[in-house]
């Protein structure tokens, strides 16, 4: 009696797809697709070579940064930014509360819910920066236009964050205030309201650094802020300026985040 | 018998101090915001503000009947934007995956150098967006698709070498360790302890970050880095706005078939 035949080698089992032939079919789906993808991808090499000189003046640029000769106009943008960013989380978050609370299932009629919830869709269908060139057709260039644009993002992120947030509360709680015989207004403020009032917070400072980051460029289609100083300076190719406003950016952005996440912990 | 002390018969949901504090809190905030209106609305012509609404009705009205026929010039420029967002997101990962293994406290080979290296490029690529880094490349490598595809992939870097990194940093220590008993090499370990344990959360990200990318694709042509932003600048400069309606209907379109696809393969892998 001779021992079955045991494969002597260990082949590691497959992960994602077990099905051997769908495998293959899409590993032959992938090739084909990057066959035509990169068949119709045009590059003007030359143009490329060229530009790698100019990627060096650049990097160069991003070295040794200039944040003098530009000061005025770098300063200005950074205050647009910056104010921008404010009003409009502040704006927004005031605009998106009774939102959130209309889109909550289990604290309003289905009609409201709708509506709510609706808004929210089309609010977080478009892009920034899509908003912002019908904002600028219509009210002009400058930071008033980039601040609606914000401030219409920031209802369709915290709106729906809060709606889900509040749809999920203990409502054990909720039904104790209930029981008291306390009125609608009543419920919200003191069942509601303590329990989602921290990850309200924390989502706000973090729509702020969001809204810092968008400022910077919804300024390419006119919206104003640090945008259209950076645009300007990369149209006049002057890269050390670029290169500056790029580093004030990255620092902002940094500190920022550090900061809300630092907040966002201590007071959870 | 003890003295009862006395109560305060009305409850309050603060102390005293902590109800100053909130309204100084308010207060603060308050003056903030007007300070920062009145910064920046220092330059605002109210004139065109308080036009508005006219100007609104009026590119309404012009919007309204979509010009369905300029459908046919859009089929290339979706497919270049596909090819953008695909593409960019492949480059993407194979910058990424090295980058986050340097990142990881788990597995770079030097926390002295590489691992704060390695932070802050992915804190660079993700606090720029792609519109910049596309309006940088199309300076820098003149405009066209391989602009869009180079910026997708800078700016997908920092998103999935972060997600990618604090997934390795959470991989089971255990299972590492069994390979290391069999007297694995490092590499070894990497391939057959840590791999196999982010792989579904790796196509997880990747999936994630083609779904956005698609959408941050559709927009770059503003700049010049091609796709069909190409035609929405085109059309908004000639003022055709029954052509730009038609771009947007297919933008969100094709948003929400990338969203669905993308919600389905996550959905079948996790």
């Amino acid at each position: 009696m001779s021992a079955p035949a045991y494969p002597t080698t260990w082949r590691r089992p497959p992960q994602i797809i077990r099905d051997r032939r769908w495998r293959i079919a899409i590993q032959i789906g992938i090739v084909v697709y990057f066959v035509l993808a990169v068949g119709t991808v045009e590059v003007n090499w030359a143009r490329v070579q060229a530009g790698l000189e100019r990627g060096q003046l650049f990097v160069l640029g991003f070295l040794q940064p200039d944040f003098t000769s530009r000061w005025r106009d770098i300063s200005q943008g950074l205050i647009e930014s910056l104010t921008m960013t404010l009003t409009s989380t502040v704006v927004g978050v005031a605009i998106s509360v009774p939102i959130g609370i209309g889109a909550a299932r289990n604290l309003a009629p289905r009609w409201v819910y709708y509506i709510c919830r609706s808004i929210i869709a089309v609010s977080r269908a478009l892009q920034e920066v899509i908003i912002a060139i019908f904002f600028v057709a219509m009210f002009g260039f400058g930071p008033l236009a980039g601040f609606l644009t914000l401030s219409f993002a920031t209802i369709g992120f915290i709106a729906k964050l809060l709606a889900d947030d509040i749809e999920e509360i203990d409502e054990a709680q909720a039904e104790a205030v209930r029981a008291t015989g306390a009125s609608w207004g009543q419920l919200v403020n003191y069942a509601i309201q303590p329990q989602v009032m921290p990850r309200l917070i924390g989502l706000s400072l973090y729509r702020l650094d969001i809204n810092f980051r968008e400022s910077a460029v919804i300024g390419i289609v006119g919206a104003g802020g640090i945008g259209a100083t950076l645009n300007t300076a990369i149209d006049r190719y002057e890269y050390d300026s670029a290169g500056a406003i790029l580093l004030i950016i990255i620092a902002i952005v940094m500190v920022a985040e550090y900061s809300s996440s630092y907040l966002r912990k201590f007071l959870q | 018998m003890t003295e009862i002390t006395h109560y305060s018969q009305v409850w309050s949901y603060r102390t005293p101090r902590g109800r100053l504090l909130l309204w100084g809190g308010w207060v603060a905030l308050v003056a903030l915001f007007v300070w920062c209106w009145q910064l920046m609305t220092k330059d605002t012509i109210w004139f065109f503000v308080a036009d508005a609404p006219r100007q609104a009705a009026d590119i309404g009205g012009r919007m309204v009947p979509p010009r369905w026929s300029y459908m046919d010039e859009l089929w290339g420029p979706l497919w270049d934007t596909i090819n953008i967002a695909t593409l960019g997101t492949l480059g993407g990962v194979i910058m990424a995956v090295p980058v986050a293994f340097l990142a990881a406290r788990n597995t770079t080979p030097s926390a002295l150098i590489l691992q704060p290296v390695a932070l802050f490029i992915i804190v660079a690529s993700r606090s720029i967006n792609s519109l910049i880094w596309a309006l940088l490349l199309v300076a820098i490598i003149g405009p066209g698709l391989l602009a869009g595809i180079v910026a997708i992939a800078l700016r997908s870097i920092g998103f999935i070498g972060k997600l990618l990194y604090e997934a390795i940093e959470e991989t089971d220590a255990k299972q590492i360790e069994a390979i290391e008993a069999t007297g694995a090499s490092r590499a070894q370990v990497l391939s057959y302890g840590i791999v196999p344990q982010i792989m579904p959360t790796f196509w997880g990200i990747t999936v994630f970050r083609w779904d956005i990318n698609i959408r941050e694709s559709t927009i770059l042509g503003l700049v010049g880095a091609g796709g069909i932003g190409l035609k929405l600048q085109a059309s908004l400069n000639t003022l055709a706005w029954s052509q730009v309606s038609v771009i947007l209907l297919l933008i969100l379109a094709t948003v929400v078939l990338s969203e669905w696809v993308s919600a389905r393969m996550r959905h079948a892998i996790i």
